[in-house]
């Protein structure tokens, strides 16, 4: 049943990708211009899914387990290290160049777009890298 | 600052679906949406690799059932020079798995539990972000 839950999510994910326009790296860049010409649209995709999952998630916290699965996994990193940070940093400088973080942009393979498609293959050697280093 | 473009609904209406989707995930399989980590253990990974594979075919099968659905094409734009696509993707893949997390991870499911570590890994990659877009439209 978690696998069936699992293309579900995924779907659903991209969806809210497509309609919120995320996908658009040009739409990415015209909410990080803001000092230029400002769309400030994608700030709310993130509060349309916080206002959903914050309160939900601290509902079902406690809950003995999940529904399909033995077990809840959340990360229990606490620590604030270098790693965050500088990571964080190339992360933003990637994001700013070219507008697509990694939902959107495995969501845009869809679109059989060649830039789209050389970026998630460099991002896929990006991963790569940061596990073998 | 000018304002532009500015569409609030529809980023509305795609944030509840993606908040849908992190919350079904954490309360059916029990685990924190965060996409780059999805993608990178289906890489990387033996653990829940069919989950994870079937997570990133439901996300690229997305635009075709919003197309089906809805009858509009998609439309996106991207401008950069080859160079910076393999630049930004590397930076991309290997910033978000060196601070394990990316908007998803990190900005709602990291966030949503309220975890410190999070907040500020979302609040240092939209600067950055920020500061590079004002860098490029100057230079």
């Amino acid at each position: 049943m978690n696998k069936i839950v699992s293309l579900f999510c995924g779907i659903i994910f991209g969806i809210g990708l497509v309609i919120s326009e995320m996908i658009n790296p040009a739409k990415v860049l015209g909410f990080l211009n803001l000092f230029g010409e400002w769309d400030p649209s994608l700030a709310f995709v993130m509060i349309g899914a916080l206002v959903v999952s914050t309160p939900l998630f601290h509902l079902f916290k406690n809950k003995e387990k999940p529904i399909f699965s033995s077990s809840f996994s959340i990360s229990n990193k606490k620590e604030i290290d270098k790693k965050l940070i500088i990571g964080s940093i190339l992360f933003g400088a990637g994001w700013g160049l070219v507008g697509l973080c990694p939902g959107p942009a495995i969501t845009s393979i869809a679109l059989l777009n060649m830039s789209s498609v050389t970026f998630v293959i460099a991002m896929f050697v990006g991963f790569y890298i940061a596990k073998l280093s | 600052m000018n304002i532009i473009n500015f569409t609030p609904l529809s980023a509305l209406t795609g944030g509840l679906l993606i908040g849908l989707s992190v919350i079904l995930f954490f309360i059916l399989n029990g685990r924190m949406v965060g996409i780059s980590g999805i993608a990178s253990d289906f890489l990387i990974s033996k653990d829940n690799r069919i989950d994870n594979l079937l997570f990133l075919i439901g996300l690229i099968l997305g635009p075709s059932i919003y197309t089906f659905f809805s009858g509009q094409e998609i439309e996106i734009s991207i401008s950069n020079s080859l160079f910076l696509l393999i630049g930004g993707g590397v930076l991309v893949g290997f910033g978000t798995r060196l601070s394990s997390g990316c908007t998803s991870g990190h900005g709602i499911s990291g966030i949503s539990r309220f975890s410190l570590r999070s907040i500020i890994a979302t609040m240092t990659f939209m600067i950055v972000g920020i500061l590079t877009v004002l860098i490029t439209n100057i230079l």
